[in-house]
Formats: C-alpha cells, structure tokens, sequence
C-alpha cells in the first residue's frame, strides 16, 4: 500500500497500477493456501459444462455439488473449462469426485485472479465517480486513493476469493461497474450490466428494488419538480421501453433455452433450494443468529427452572452451528415465507426514501447498501459472505462523508471479523490476523486522516465494542481449544463469534438506517 | 497518515508475504535419505536436546556427523536447544532421539516455520524499522519505503521462509550497524560478536566492524582515549565469546573439535553452483583437478586478502559511518566471490548491507539485489519456490520502481560516481549519456535474468548439457558481481569529505 503511495513521483494514476499489480502478486503468493469445498463445486462445474449438453447442466447429480447458478455462470465455467483442457484433462472428468493436482490448482487460482481484472476496471471506474473536491496534495491522502485501497485490497474479497475459493471478485466487478455507469448517468449500460450480473449469480436479486426504483426514477422520469418531488408529467415511454428491452433480452439469452426446452422449472428449484435450513452451518451474524441465541438462552432457562421437559426437547438443538436444520424449542420456528416477509418489510423504507427523497447516486448507494444489509439481516440461508454485499458500496459512500465512514468502520471490522470461521486451518489463521490488521489498520487510520478536522468517526461505545473483539478472537482461536469444554461444546466459538457481530451488525443496520431516514435533502441537489 | 500507521501497514504487508512465502515447500522436502536443511535444523534440536553439550560436536554413536552433523557456532546450538524445549512440549516424537530422523508432517512444519517468523519477528524486523526511522536527512515517505523496500527483499524471504534458515546472524550483525551508528560501540561490538558465535560467515563482515572501530580508536589518539576504547572493545568481545563458548571451555580438545567443525578446510574449493569466481572459472579451467587442496587454499586466500585490501586501508584511516556501510558491502562481495568453500546462499551476506544503502544509491542497490536472488535461482527450484520467487521478486522490482522512481536516478551523481568522474573528466568525453547507458545495461541484465529464469524453470536441458542452465546462471551472475565489486570499490576509494560537503552546499 505505501508502494502505491510513493508512487505518486512516477506521476499521475501509476499509483492505481501500483496498488492493483501489489494485490495480484500477495493473491499469487496465496495460492498454496488452504482452499474449501468450493473448489470441488467449481471443479465439478467444469467438469458439467464442459462434458454434457445445455439440456443435461442443471440435471447432472453425480456430485453432490450440483450446478446452482444461473445461465451466465454455467457459460462462464464451459469457457473457462476450453483453458483447463491444456493444464490438466483429467479435471474436467464428472467422475473424478474431489480430484486435485499442482495444474488444477494452478489453474482454478489464476482463473479467479484473471477475471478478477474486470474488478480492477470497475474500481478505476468507480473511483473516478468519487468527487476530487478534497483533494489533498499528498497522494495517501485523497479520497481517490483511499477509495481504491478499499475496495482493492477488501481484506474479505482476499479471503473469500483466494483463500476460500469463490469468484466473488469479477462478480463484484460487475455491480461496481454498473453502479459506475450510473452515477456517471450511462443508465441503459448501468442496467444492461445490472442485468447481466443477475444471471451470473442470483443472491444480487437482493439489491435490485434499489436499481429497479432508482432506474424508474432518475431515468424513466426524467426531469422532477422545483421541491425534488416527481414530475408525473416527464414520464419517458421511449426510456422505460428500452429498459424493458434489455432486461428482457438478456434474460431471453440466459433463460431462453432453458425455456425451449421445458426445463425452466428445474433451474428454479436448483437456484433457490429452500430445503436447506433457515440458517448456514455457521450462523451468519443477522438478526436471525439473535433469534437462535436468544431461543437457545430460553431453553437452557426453561430447563433450569424446569418450566420445559427435558425429554421433549429436540436432541439436535444443542449442536446448532453444527448441523444444518436447527429446530427452534420456545420461540415460533420460521419459514421461508416469514423471512421473505421480514426482508420485504425491512427493505421498504430505503426504497420509500429512494423514491421521494431523491438525491441522485449518494441516495441510490444508500438505498442499495441498505437493501442488501437488511436482506442479510432477515434473509433465509444466508451466507456470512454476503455481508460483502453491503460492504463494498458502502466503501464508496465511506470517503464522502464523516458518517458513513464511521459506519463503513463499524461494519467492516465486524463484518470481516465475522469471516474468521471461513478459514479455521492452523497454518491461515496468521494469514487471517494479519490480512485483517492490515486492512483494518489501514482503514481506520486513511480514513481518519481524511475526516480529521471533523469529530471522531466512532463514539466511546462502538470503540469499546469493536477493541473487545481481540479478546474474543484470542478466547475462541487459542483459549478454547486447551479448556476442557472443547469435547462436550464444540460450538461455543462460533456461536459467540456469530452473536457477538450479530449485535454489532443490527447496531450498524439501524444506524444507517436512521441516518438516511433522518437525513434533509440539501438545497444544491434541490436545485438539481 | 501518520508515520507510525505507515510503519505498521508496511511491517504488516511484510509479514504477510513472509507467512505465504512459508505456506510453500522447504529444502528438502520428501526427499530421503538425506532430506535439506529443514531437516539439518531439525535434527540439531533433536541432537541439542537429547545429548550432553560435550557429545555435540563430536562423532559417536548417537551423533552421526555424516548426517548433518552440527557445523555451526554455539549459539546456533544453543538456539535449537531452546527450540527443541519448546517442540518437546508440543510432540516428543519430532525430537526423539534416532528415531525421528527425517520427520516430516503438517502440523511439525507449522512448528518450524513458526520458530523462523518469531525470530524475523523479534530480531531482524525490529532492526530494519530502527534502522530506517534513524537514517538522517529523509522524509518520512522515504524512510518508509526504504523500510519496505527492505523488509520485502525477496532474497532473503526465500531462503529464510521458504528454503529454511533462520535470520538471526543477519539480524544481529544489522543490530550491531545500528549500534555503532548511535556511537555505542561496546554494544554494537557485543551485537555483532553474538552474530559471529551464530553462523562463523559473518567472518565476512568482521574486517568492516574491525577497521571502522580501529580507525575510530586511531581517530581519537592511541595514546589518550584511543586507547581507552580500544580496550574497552577488546574486552567487550574477549567477554562475550568467552560467555558463548563457556560450556566448552572444559578442555582444548572441545574447543579444537569444534574450530575443525567450522572450518571443514577439506572439503573443497567450492560446491555446487555457486556465482563466485572459482566456479566461474571452472568452466574454463578446471582449477580443482590442476591445483593441490593446500594451494587451492592459499591461492583463494591471496587473491581475498588482496581485493579486501584497499577498501580496508581506507576506512581504517577515514572512518566514517557511510564507509562503513560501503565497505560492508565490498568486503563481504570480495569474500563471497573470491575465497574458499562459498555457499550460494552466502551472497546474503553481501545483500544485507546492500539494503543498507538502498536510500543512498536505490539504482544500483536495486539492481544488486535483484542478481543476488536471481543467483540462487537454482537452489530455489530445487526446493519447488519457484512461483514464490517469480511473483517475490517481480513485486520487489515494482515496489523499489515506484518508491524510489529508480530509473530517473541513473545520473552518475545518483551513483555516487560523481568524484570519479570529474577525476575521469579530462581522458573520457561518453561521460554524458552516461544515465542513457547505465539504464540500458539495467533493462539488458534484467531482460536476460527474466530469460534464464523463464528457460530454467520450463525448457529441458540438452542432454550432453545437464548443468547449462545453472552454470549459465552463476556464470552470469558471477559476472554482475564482478562488475559490482569495481563498483563499489570504486565509490569507496573516491569518496572524500570535501565532495559530500560539496554536494550538500550546492
């Protein structure tokens, strides 16, 4: 990172170059690393694409690890597997369940740091929608910079994507860029972007009101009354038929064989199998682990003052965060529709806001942020992973203003934190402390420095909350494994790990939720 | 951003690489019967821990020295004592005596890697950060980047972390730099005494840390507090070899069987590989067949003597701190080149104080670096680091292109050749383009490197050649060095107060 910084006396944007080629030779350096059983997936998905017709994709179950993502990603890995042919045939074999060798190694990792280059262009994108207006004469210190750091040197993409094995980052690429292309008011490319991103993995469905109002809004109506509110009049026809054009199109090119050959049910039921539990194995810290929590402190209660009997309770419940259903015993047990619901309800104000408090791409990026941070909070099955969802468009909004730095702060330190559990092999956990002191320190003191002369970013309390999670870590990585209790309660570690960022990821949620909310639209973009 | 923030990112981004760089293979591994140097160090714990101190050095029974034998100075000894405690206490069976000979799982390689990371971390970390926060006239930007710089040099990340070696001889000696750069120089001669009973190559250095001191002694007058210091330092060091090797203080014998251990006189010339000038030779002439042991060892010893001579003469009678430096560089590269039984890895020994004045002279410290990995190159894809080295060393380059800006620096001023050239200036009219020139020759010998690199680790030898590309590696490399050693003999002898007044003034 300094590298990229002194680089400012070779001039203009090598800096950038500097930062991004720094990030692709520390993701070269992990390919030894651990990886998980994503690697089989995607393995397994080369395997699918590049030996069976488009009719057999989402039929195909030798593995247990079948083909869950939508259209685009299955072409994307049937491209892919015409490269793997030349470091290793023998990986593309359905059969050869688990198979590993140095070449497919090689290639999986260098397949995820090549595409990874379309993430590179998106935040050279992004970073050029950020306003120049602080810029400060020392090169570390601009908004630009900093911005760049962030989102290039994102401790979780690192982790998710080069240690963990995922394709998180082209992905991210993706929605970056079309947020890019929006807020440099490029719509109908924004959208096609948006659209694409879509049928290469679905979980970003959670973001879409934010772009569906926001496209409807900024782009369908195009201009607005002198008070912000909507100019009902200014309805464009033209607009909102080519928006309907490419979604539909591209939605055609995905899904459209699919259809022709009857299978379109099937592909649903792979995309969105809700048999899996309302909960991952590990908990993802949203309002749902409280929920587990707080049904699990009952029940001990209830068992201590023998409000409950003993033999009525399911056996499973006490080794939550081991196995995959997790039956609730005091609280009301949740479907798949409550969470909809929850989701539903909880995604409503920010859409509400979008909508009658417009304030161009600052809003659309709070809206999209609070979208996806309150799908996460309520979501069914979710991932800890999709934190990163909300993380790395609040980066943008993070180098703009005080506040949401101080939340961007907040939630990343915990919401990284909270993928600690991800990598639980001996030989990545000083990987693990490292990377994220390094993006940790590196965050609090950039941003800090930007902010400097206004008040401090965290208040005492979120100081004191975020400073505990060192004592939390060491307790569960070191203290834990010696005490005897290891054998009887192997889940206490993640449990605590989950309630804990639980608490500080609802704190987060709520406060952006109120600063949005409460935020006054500004005289200059009423003018607007 | 603050300093202390920029130190941390930087200490942290360098401990990073190290643990990657420690994720991969080791020397040695899976190769029996006799495995690497992982397995030398591990069998020393084994032998440290398990005999008494009398029986290390010797040949019995249960110490075979055929099999990596101890044939380090005792506070290596003692080292893989104190690590051997602590493996006894995680798993009895990685030092058992006999039978845990070529040991090798996932959880013991954790261990030994760990050992390597908290002796970086506690000796030669601290030092480098100490060592640029003190370096005087620079910004803090600069000092940073001379840090990372530094601490990201992927010589010694290879060998220390990937490879397996342990960094406390270096750190050490660079502890005792820092200290005679604070004028303590009782400590900073105990420091580099310490470094000495580490690894008996840091002889390398000892001419520099001699004469420097010598010459300050001479400075202040050898009939007044001259003498004073000198006595204090011969004490210094007298006391602390004589703490080093107490236990074998016992009897003569001891202590002569472990001088014979230090300096095996028989085994040679040279071995292997190496980039040094008999190695060179060879392909030539082949000096092991024509000339007797003995004579191989006086003739290397001559040509040592006089090649470290110069640079010697000088510091003893102008001692400064940035001679010093220098002439750490030149007489450790005289050694590595020209004296008997140099091991590849030795050029470290040359490359550290090379990081010394990275911030003086980035240019032709960047490019001396780069060659001394490039020259190991053979050792690292024998022990599968090759991908750690390509991407290490590519980052290096980047890291070093952008915090000093190096190619803008190539002016005979920013080398340092300033004296030397206006002496040159009545006989020699190509002084102008003479950056043009240097760069040139610096995209060559890199374009060449990065060939031979590429060829080494993906063409097959012709058969009748098995060795073409090592040799051409060494060979090579020897050559740049060669180069380096008129170099900075050439700085040193030229340089004069006069002209660095001079240059601050203008």
């Amino acid at each position: 990172m300094a590298a990229g910084g002194s680089a400012m006396a070779a001039g203009g944007r090598s800096w950038f170059l500097a930062l991004a080629l720094g990030v692709s030779f520390l993701k070269c350096l992990l390919i030894p690393a651990y990886y998980s059983t994503d690697f089989e997936v995607h393995r397994n998905w080369l395997a699918i694409t590049h030996n069976l017709p488009i009719s057999q994709w989402y039929y195909e179950e030798t593995s247990q690890w079948t083909l869950d993502y939508p259209p685009f990603f299955a072409w994307f890995e049937c491209a892919l597997s015409h490269v793997a042919k030349y470091f290793d045939p023998k990986m593309l074999v359905i059969e050869n369940l688990n198979y590993t060798s140095r070449a497919t190694i090689l290639f999986q990792r260098f397949s995820v740091i090549f595409a990874d280059i379309l993430f590179v262009y998106a935040v050279r994108e992004c970073c050029r929608c950020v306003n120049g207006k602080r810029a400060a004469k020392d090169v570390l210190e601009k908004p630009t910079f900093i911005l760049a750091v962030l989102l290039l040197w994102n401790f979780g993409l690192l982790i998710v994507d080069h240690i963990h094995f995922q394709y998180n980052g082209f992905l991210f690429g993706l929605m970056l860029l079309s947020v890019a292309r929006l807020c440099q008011k490029r719509y109908l490319e924004g959208a096609l972007l948006f659209a694409v991103l879509l049928h290469f993995k679905h979980i970003y469905i959670y973001v879409a009101p934010a772009y569906g109002i926001y496209l409807l809004r900024s782009y369908c109506f195009t201009a607005n009354n002198a008070d912000g509110s909507l100019k009902w009049r200014s309805f464009s026809v033209l607009h909102v038929t080519l928006l309907g054009l490419i979604v539909c199109l591209v939605s055609a090119l995905s899904l459209g064989p699919f259809i022709v050959l009857g299978q379109l049910p099937q592909v649903i039921s792979r995309l969105f199998p809700f048999k899996r539990g309302l909960c991952h194995a590990y908990w993802a810290p949203n309002f749902w682990a409280l929920y587990n929590a707080m049904d699990k402190a009952l029940t001990i209660f209830g068992l201590k003052c023998n409000f409950l009997d003993p033999t009525k309770i399911p056996k499973a419940s006490m080794t939550g965060g081991l196995v995959q259903e997790f039956q609730h015993t005091v609280l009301p047990c949740v479907t798949p529709l409550a969470t909809l619901i929850c989701t539903f309800i909880s995604i409503l104000p920010s859409v509400f806001c979008l909508w009658f408090k417009p304030q161009g791409p600052r809003g659309f990026l709070q809206c999209l942020v609070l979208c996806a941070l309150s799908s996460f909070m309520f979501g069914w099955h979710v991932h800890e992973k999709a934190i990163l969802l909300a993380i790395l468009p609040l980066s943008l909004l993070s180098v703009q203003r005080a506040k949401d730095a101080g939340i961007y702060l907040l939630l990343t330190t915990i919401g990284h934190f909270s993928l600690f559990p991800l990598l639980f092999t001996p030989p990545e956990l000083p990987i693990k402390i490292l990377l994220m002191l390094l993006f940790t320190v590196y965050s609090f003191s950039s941003l800090n420095s930007l902010f400097r002369r206004e008040r401090p970013l965290l208040n005492w309390l979120e100081t004191i909350y975020l400073i505990q999670l060192v004592p939390l870590e060491i307790f569960c990585e070191i203290i834990f494994p010696l005490t005897p209790w290891k054998r009887h309660f192997p889940f206490v570690p993640l449990l605590l790990t989950s309630v804990y960022c639980a608490l500080g990821v609802t704190y987060a949620w709520l406060k952006l939720y109120i600063s949005v909310m409460t935020e006054r639209i500004s005289v200059r973009q009423k003018a607007e | 951003m603050e300093k202390w923030s920029l130190m941390t990112i930087t200490v942290l981004l360098a401990l990073t690489v190290r643990w990657t760089v420690s994720l991969g293979s080791y020397s040695g591994a899976g190769k029996p019967p006799m495995y690497g140097d992982y397995e030398a160090q591990r069998h020393w714990q084994e032998v440290t821990y398990n005999l008494p101190i009398r029986q290390w050095y010797f040949n019995t029974s249960d110490n075979n020295l055929l099999y990596w034998g101890l044939d380090y100075p005792p506070l290596t000894a003692y080292h893989s004592f104190v690590c051997a405690y602590i493996a006894k206490l995680i798993n009895p069976d990685w030092i058992a005596l006999h039978t845990s000979r070529g040991y090798e799982s996932q959880p013991h390689k954790l261990f030994m890697r760990t050992t390597v990371f908290v002796a970086d971390l506690l000796v030669y970390i601290p030092a480098v950060i100490v060592y640029c926060f003190s370096l005087k006239e620079t910004s803090t930007k600069k000092k940073v980047s001379s840090a990372l710089c530094i601490l990201l040099y992927p010589g010694l990340i290879l060998i220390d972390h990937g490879h397996f070696q342990y960094p406390l001889s270096l750190g050490l000696a660079l502890w005792g730099v820092l200290y005679l750069s604070y004028d303590w120089d009782l400590l900073g001669s105990a420091a580099f005494c310490l470094a000495l009973n580490y690894k008996q190559m840091e002889l390398y250095h000892s001419l520099p840390f001699f004469c420097y001191l010598l010459g300050k002694c001479f400075k202040k007058g050898l009939k007044g507090k001259g003498l004073v210091l000198l006595t204090k330092i011969a004490g210094t060091v007298v006391v602390s070899f004589a703490v080093c090797w107490l236990p074998f203080c016992t009897d003569m014998e001891q202590i002569m069987q472990v001088l014979r251990r230090l300096f095996p006189i028989d085994r040679g010339l040279f071995e292997d590989k190496v980039a040094n000038i008999w190695c060179s030779l060879s392909v030539l002439i082949k000096i092991k067949n024509i000339i007797s042991p003995q004579t191989q060892l006086k003739l290397s010893f001559a040509v040592t003597f006089l090649s470290l001579l110069p640079t010697c003469i000088k510091l003893t009678v102008q001692p400064s701190l940035r001679g010093f430096k220098f002439a750490l560089v030149s007489c450790a590269l005289s050694f590595f080149l020209f004296s008997f039984q140099v091991h590849e890895k030795s050029i470290l020994l040359v490359s550290i104080p090379v990081c010394l004045i990275i911030n003086e002279i980035p240019f032709m410290a960047t490019w001396f670096l780069l060659v001394s990995t490039f020259s190991m190159l053979p050792l690292l894809l024998k022990d599968g680091l090759l991908l750690a080295y390509a991407v290490t060393t590519l980052a290096f380059l980047s890291v070093c292109a952008a915090s000093f800006s190096i190619f803008e620096k190539t002016s005979a001023e920013d080398l340092q050749l300033k004296p030397f050239s206006l002496s040159l200036k009545g006989y020699v009219s190509w002084f102008k383009s003479f950056p043009k020139i240097v760069r040139c020759l610096f995209l060559l010998s890199v374009t060449l490197m990065g060939v031979l690199s590429l060829m080494s680790a993906a063409v097959h030898p012709p058969q009748r050649l098995p060795d073409l590309f090592p040799l051409s590696v060494s060979v090579i490399s020897c050559l740049h060095f060669l180069l380096f050693l008129v170099y900075f003999n050439v700085v040193i002898l030229w340089d004069s107060k006069n002209s660095r007044s001079q240059r601050k003034i203008s």
